[in-house]
């Protein structure tokens, strides 16, 4: 009789839980409907960069034409705003809808006193929930991504520069990393709060206050605190900039949009305000890859630690919680 | 007698300042079949939430197959069966997905798992719809389920909470034997915590008595009741036809009565308090002074009534 439970087996009780996890949200409508609303965006932001792709690439202005890749990501004839434009908007949606209701609902269902009561690790819940959901959108992120190049590849045969490729690929990861943290925030709330739709809508309007009403609330500080800039010497001016950016990069969509900016346009040098002295000399050329990675790791390690901090907290709650339906 | 399977020492749960749980010792051994009694509220949840490690204790310990609860609840949940009050299942999954869930998440393959969840299915009586989403699973299907599911990892001790909370009379009857079966045949140690004292009483070993965090008494059910009313000795109550007034002229005879140590008279009905059994003399009696008899009850105390004394004892 004791014997029986130590058996080997073939999967180890994450694995598992991570497998119907994942089972579950491909199976539910939510997926299915936020999937369709990704897909479609993407598809539209690439029909108008494709018939806007000669002009784009013709123009030698631009230091950046020679990509045609991170082109067809960036380029709009200004109807739709480009892919990262959308993503930083829907990629909060899709990581609140996939974990506002990640342990709430279980408890409310009964069904997570019933999980704990088998020989899992508490941690183990946690982690399946956030990975599984992760590496979903993991997948549908790169699965865009390659069959853009793809596409591209194919209506264009123009052939693609490494770089092009890592740059891209830096894209998805970024973007992977904002809904990661939107996925752990959401985690948060399903704790914290009992009701499934209280946390929903504790998450959207999070979400909202940080894209609409963050920068709003930021500039009415500012102009009520700041004084008056005609009375500043340009020095002054820089510094006050400066730090206005830094509060408005608290949100985390600010982040989002200066690092995948940098990262789709290797010829963006500064995120911040520059002065002529800075420019001068500068020939406008892209820069590399690792020195674009370089201009943004703040904006990466920023949203790593948003993440990880909202991962540890929900962690802090829910180790030691009392467990009832 | 080898260590029992469930020991718990000195066991307290406080939130805030509200005590759930008082010094709680309890002690159940391999095999027994043990019921946790009292009314809601009364902590009896939270117990077996501490037992599984679910829920810390603010004092005391306790183990499980020779294992710390709180350090240590990997090896205690390997062992041990749940099955909550509120059952809940994946809705959207069927029982079988949903057993075989439990099966992988205790460690079995596949093959084996399929193999033992449609086993248990077997022996819980839903075979049949096997293939049903839980969703439109009925109460007392759930129910059954739920002990399939805590039978597939074949554990030493099954904790059942509320078990028959929401079932039917005969569905109850059914499930209890069931659940009496499978201790029996597989030396299974069962705690069942229930507020409904008969079907506790119906298969129970042993008793506990818990009210407001605290165990009031433990043992088996005839113990338990000559504890409580053993100073009291028999009752006897004896209906007749005839109205009996009160004062009533025979009573003086009667107190003269060895052992006889009270009777109360109400309407048609007498009940007589003695240190011995007087029945048989008392309808004698009766029957020589004419009159006709309509029953003769000896009370025998039975879960029912030592809950509600100590329940009293409680609240006075």
């Amino acid at each position: 009789m004791k014997n029986l439970n130590s058996k080997p087996s073939a999967a180890s009780p994450f694995s598992i839980m991570m497998r119907k996890e994942m089972a579950d949200h491909i199976r539910s409508w939510r997926f299915i409907v936020l999937i369709t609303l990704i897909v479609l965006t993407f598809v539209a932001s690439m029909y108008v960069s494709l018939s806007n792709i000669k002009s784009a690439t013709d123009n030698t202005r631009d230091p950046d034409h020679i990509f045609l890749y991170l082109k067809l990501l960036t380029t709009t004839d200004n109807s739709i705003p480009p892919f990262h434009v959308f993503l930083s908007f829907l990629a909060p949606l899709l990581g609140i809808s996939l974990g506002f209701d990640a342990i709430n609902a279980e408890q409310n269902s009964g069904t997570l006193t019933r999980l704990l009561a088998q020989p899992v690790y508490r941690d183990n819940v946690l982690l399946a929930k956030f990975g599984s959901a992760l590496v979903l959108v993991s997948v549908l992120f790169l699965a865009l991504a390659l069959s853009m190049i793809g596409g591209g590849l194919l209506l264009t045969g123009v052939r693609m520069e490494p770089q092009e490729l890592l740059r891209i690929l830096g894209f998805v990861a970024l973007s992977i990393f904002y809904v990661a943290f939107w996925l752990s925030l959401a985690i948060v709330l399903s704790i914290i709060f009992r009701a499934a739709a209280t946390s929903a809508l504790s998450g959207i309007g999070l979400w909202l206050f940080f894209t609409v009403f963050y920068q709003i609330v930021v500039n009415l500080v500012i102009r009520s605190v700041l004084p008056d800039p005609a009375a500043l010497s340009p020095d002054q001016i820089l510094t006050y900039n400066e730090i206005i950016m830094d509060f408005l990069r608290i949100a985390p969509n600010q982040l989002y949009m200066d690092a995948t900016t940098t990262m789709l346009m290797p010829s963006v040098r500064s995120i911040g305000p520059m002065t002529m002295e800075q420019m001068s000399g500068a020939i406008p050329s892209p820069l590399p890859f690792t020195e674009s990675v370089m201009v943004v790791w703040p904006q990466i390690s920023g949203m790593i630690g948003a993440t990880v901090g909202c991962f540890a907290l929900s962690y802090f709650l829910f180790m030691r919680r009392e467990i009832r339906s | 007698m080898e260590d029992p399977i469930i020991q718990i020492k000195d066991l307290s749960k406080s939130y805030g300042s509200f005590r759930a749980v008082e010094g709680l010792n309890l002690n159940i051994h391999k095999g027994e079949i043990f019921g946790l009694l009292g009314p809601n509220g009364a902590g009896k949840t939270t117990t077996i939430l501490m037992m599984l490690g679910l829920t810390e204790p603010s004092g005391g310990t306790v183990h499980v197959g020779g294992y710390l609860s709180a350090a240590n609840p990997i090896p205690v949940k390997k062992i041990v069966g749940y099955m909550p009050d509120s059952l809940g299942f994946y809705d959207q999954m069927t029982a079988m997905e949903n057993l075989m869930y439990i099966a992988g998440l205790n460690g079995l393959a596949d093959a084996e798992g399929r193999k033992r969840a449609l086993e248990m299915l077997d022996t819980v009586g839903l075979a049949a719809e096997k293939d049903k989403k839980t969703g439109v699973y009925s109460r007392g299907m759930k129910q059954r389920l739920g002990l399939a599911e805590v039978l597939i990892k074949k554990p030493e001790v099954i904790i059942l909470d509320e078990p028959t909370l929401g079932i039917d009379p005969s569905g109850v009857k059914d499930f209890l034997s069931l659940i009496r079966s499978l201790s029996r045949e597989h030396g299974i140690t069962v705690l069942l915590s229930s507020h409904h004292l008969h079907h506790v009483q119906q298969i129970c070993d042993r008793v506990g008595i818990f009210v407001k965090g605290k165990l009031l008494a433990e043992g088996n059910i005839e113990s338990l009741s000559k504890e409580l009313f053993g100073h009291e000795g028999y009752v006897t109550s004896v209906q007749v036809r005839q109205h009996i007034p009160n004062p009533w002229p025979l009573q003086n005879e009667l107190m003269h009565w060895d052992g006889l140590r009270k009777m109360s008279i109400r309407g048609k009905e007498v009940e007589f308090t003695s240190s011995q059994d007087l029945t048989a003399e008392l309808v004698r009696f009766f029957v020589k002074e004419n009159y006709d008899v309509l029953s003769v009850h000896q009370k025998d105390y039975g879960l029912d009534e030592i809950y509600h004394k100590y329940f009293e004892g409680e609240q006075g």
